[in-house]
């Protein structure tokens, strides 16, 4: 074994919460210089070995090594001086302060009274180095930030180097909220990272990606290793079935757009929707997409009374920020959206809410054994598909999805979209905005934005990667 | 053994530890005379406090920044009002108590009117109308006390099977209370906007119209409280309300519900009540003086808030 040169060996993992066993039994070993792409269905305990490298769990049983040192009291600070740096599925920066004061939260050695102009150099060069020609500004609020932004700002200040050397990145979901162009840019950085002996966990949903960057595949499932070999032995489809799950084509729908029935329009009529239509929302992540969803659910949506509320549901892609109820149950986080329905004379009908819940956890597969437990209970791409079903179960004709497959594994996404076929064809509206080429591909009709505004529209057989790249580009060329 | 385990999982159960704790201490030291006359005497006084606790409640439940500083005023008002257009008559409290729902109506309009029309924070836009509030019950009270009918001095000084009417009345509305926050839609709504009140308009939570409700209830509960504790303290007087605004929040407070909203209870806003009653009198009857008195009663509020908050977290 290679251990002795490991960066962290973990060996006979197990990792138990009640009677789920997220770890269960798992060795896993870094070299410097390498890549692994770590990869899996939600809740197959990625998360949880994640934590345990970073030292933000501890082991039930089994042992951790760094550079061949068995270490016992293994926790957030001694990873952190053992060179372990993470950046996180759930955006983790403070909002309320700017970029730099929050590398200096990261960052303790930057420093007694010159540390704001020492972070301030460092972050922009990192910046620079790990997406050259980006625009954002160090001074500015982290809460001011486009999702992609705060991804940005993330991910450089965890490979930022100041005193110890930086010597394991653990990225979890880094793209998820990156346009092509950008996720380009930070994988050409980590291959020179990783070049220069540096090592990378890579965690993502986006198996090409895994597949481009990764000198050793992991695969995990049910809290245990499946598959530990180098890369080059998978494509998508092999990869796709030791995950456990059957690959599918994606087959383009038949487009029966009956352009007659506008379903659901902005005020200033720039976009609209015909019945049982699924329309895109494209381009760079962060030029006004979101915004623009968000615009079109205020405005057909009451603040006073809920009886015009159901004609209109919102899937939301920022989790934390605009979907999850953290105090509550499962349960009671999916009913929201239809609890009007599920209300007779005033009173909610808990019987009626459980059976439903009991349903779409069959029907979207919510890993849990309970409705009733704590929504933080489940992992975030198990988080994701909560906020489909509130959406999907509800009787709203029109569905606005705003990226809502962050984090969400191949297996349910598959499902998401015949899912979202069949009720198309049943004559539900969908808008839709997606980073991700393959789900933009899909729609009947996509809008490309630029800079906060509608700079393209594709039908049918024009919806191509080639025009909506060229579209998304071409405010930036002239 | 199971159902009590579950028990002690309850954020309100150690304010009714307290308040048994507190009232068994008091007869040890009276030597087990006067029991029942001190749990009555609690009883009445905390069923005041239930009342405006309740609204403070839901309106705290709406999240970090909501409360409402006028239910002094507004008791004092809704009193004032319907007491003098009541004027001892009393064939006339039907109406007189329409008068002082009124009044709760209105201070929860103007409440919302202010914190949504005029973007001010709620603590001070409930704080200025109360001054408002105020001043209108100074002018029309003319710093008179003004005395209510007989036929409600009477209601609410007697007692059924020996427990006294209030009592009664605030634990119908405390049972009410529980079931629109737990069962009902509305319930649910505020509970959800106490959360995270983006997430809860997006997903169709009419944000608005549950806001503008929580605070006229709160307002409405308010004006029903000063009704009736004029009408049990001999009249309406300016300063009836004073000790009440310290007292709504930390009733909630004690009673487990969460400072930073979206999650509340019911029962340990009764059981707050009662044991801010019951240390005060058990300090009395310790004979103790009042600066210890008042010493001891904030010590003790900390240990059971602390008591409180360490089960929750070790949860």
């Amino acid at each position: 074994m290679p251990s002795e040169k490991s960066v962290i060996a973990l060996d006979g993992a197990r990792k138990h919460f009640g009677a789920v066993r997220a770890l269960d039994g798992v060795d896993f070993h870094v070299a410097p210089g390498e890549c692994i792409g770590l990869v899996g269905h939600n809740g197959a305990g990625k998360s949880t070995l994640v934590n345990i490298l970073n030292g933000g769990l501890s082991l039930d049983e089994g042992t951790i090594r760094i550079s061949g040192e068995p270490v016992d009291a293994y926790s957030v600070s001694r990873a952190r001086q053992a060179g372990v740096r993470c950046v996180f599925q759930e955006l983790s920066l403070c909002p309320n302060l700017t970029i730099v004061e929050n590398v200096r939260i990261a960052h303790r050695d930057l420093g007694r009274s010159a540390w704001r102009k020492n972070a301030e150099t460092l972050i922009r060069d990192q910046l620079g180095k790990v997406f050259p020609g980006h625009t954002i500004r160090t001074s500015e609020l982290v809460g001011n930030l486009s999702i992609a932004e705060r991804q940005m700002v993330e991910i450089a200040i965890a490979f930022l180097e100041i005193s110890n050397p930086v010597k394991l990145v653990i990225l979890d979901e880094p793209t998820s909220s990156l346009d092509a162009v950008l996720a380009n840019k930070m994988l050409a950085y980590v291959r020179q990272f990783v070049a220069e002996g540096g090592a990378v966990v890579f965690i993502s949903h986006i198996l090409d990606e895994v597949l481009e960057i990764a000198d050793r595949i992991f695969v995990m499932k049910d809290g245990k290793a499946v598959v530990d070999s180098t890369a080059s032995k998978f494509d998508v489809a092999s990869l796709v079935q030791a995950m456990g799950s059957v690959v599918r084509e994606n087959e383009r729908r038949d487009t029966t757009t009956n352009a007659g029935e506008v379903a659901i329009a902005l005020r200033n009529g720039s976009l609209q929707a015909h019945r049982g239509e699924i329309v895109g929302l494209a381009g760079l992540s962060g030029h006004g997409q979101t915004d623009a969803l968000v615009r079109l659910y205020l405005e057909n949506t009451g603040d006073w009374r809920s009886h015009r509320n159901n004609q209109v549901a919102f899937v939301a892609g920022d989790r934390s920020v605009d979907g999850v109820l953290p105090l509550w149950s499962i349960l009671r986080n999916m009913s929201l959206t239809l609890l009007p329905d599920l209300t007779r004379r005033f009173f909610v009908d808990v019987a009626r809410e459980r059976e439903l819940g009991k349903l779409w956890r069959e029907r979207i597969a919510i890993r849990t054994d309970d409705m009733q437990n704590d929504i933080l209970s489940l992992s975030g791409g198990n988080q994701q598909k909560v906020l489909f079903a509130r959406a999907l179960a509800s009787p709203a004709p029109v569905v606005l999805m705003d990226d809502p497959m962050r984090g969400v594994d191949v297996g349910t996404k598959q499902d998401v979209y015949s899912m979202l076929r069949e009720e198309a064809g049943k004559g539900r509206t969908f808008i839709w905005y997606s980073t991700e080429m393959d789900e933009v591909r899909q729609c009947d009709r996509v809008y490309v934005f630029s800079e906060g505004a509608i700079a393209a529209e594709f039908a049918g057989e024009d919806v191509t990667e080639e025009n909506i790249i060229r579209a998304s580009f071409k405010e930036a060329a002239a | 053994m199971n159902n009590v385990t579950l028990l002690f999982h309850k954020p309100w159960i150690w304010s009714f530890i307290a308040v048994l704790s507190a009232w068994v201490a008091t007869i040890i030291f009276t030597g087990g005379l006067g029991g029942a006359g001190l749990a009555q005497a609690a009883l009445t006084f905390a069923a005041f406090s239930v009342i405006v606790g309740i609204g403070q409640m839901f309106v705290i439940t709406l999240g970090p920044g909501n409360i409402d500083l006028s239910i002094p005023a507004t008791m004092t008002l809704s009193a004032t009002l319907a007491l003098k257009f009541m004027n001892t008559d009393g064939a006339l409290v039907l109406p007189g108590l329409l008068i002082a729902l009124g009044v709760g109506l209105a201070v929860g309009t103007a409440n919302f009117g202010l914190i949504k029309l005029l973007k001010i924070p709620p603590i001070i836009a409930t704080l200025s109308s109360s001054f408002l509030i105020q001043s209108t019950a100074i002018w029309s009270n003319r710093g008179l006390r003004i005395k209510p009918p007989e036929v409600l001095t009477d209601f609410t000084t007697s007692s059924v099977l020996g427990v006294p009417n209030v009592a009664l009345l605030s634990f119908v509305l405390a049972v009410a209370a529980y079931f629109i926050l737990m069962r009902s839609l509305f319930g649910r709504w505020v509970l959800a906007i106490g959360q995270n009140m983006r997430a809860a308009r997006l997903a169709g939570v009419p944000v608005d119209g549950v806001r503008f409700s929580t605070y006229v209830l709160c307002g409405v509960l308010a004006a029903v409280a000063g009704f009736f504790l004029a009408s049990f303290s001999g009249g309406a007087a300016l300063n009836m309300g004073t000790e009440y605004l310290l007292t709504s929040i930390a009733v909630v407070v004690i009673g487990g519900s969460s400072v930073a909203g979206g999650n509340s209870n019911v029962p340990g806003i009764w059981g707050a009540s009662l044991f801010l009653f019951l240390v005060v009198s058990m300090l009395n009857t310790f004979g103790v003086g009042a600066g210890v008195r008042l010493i001891m009663t904030g010590l003790i509020i900390i240990a059971v808030i602390t008591l409180a908050g360490g089960r929750k977290s070790m949860k």
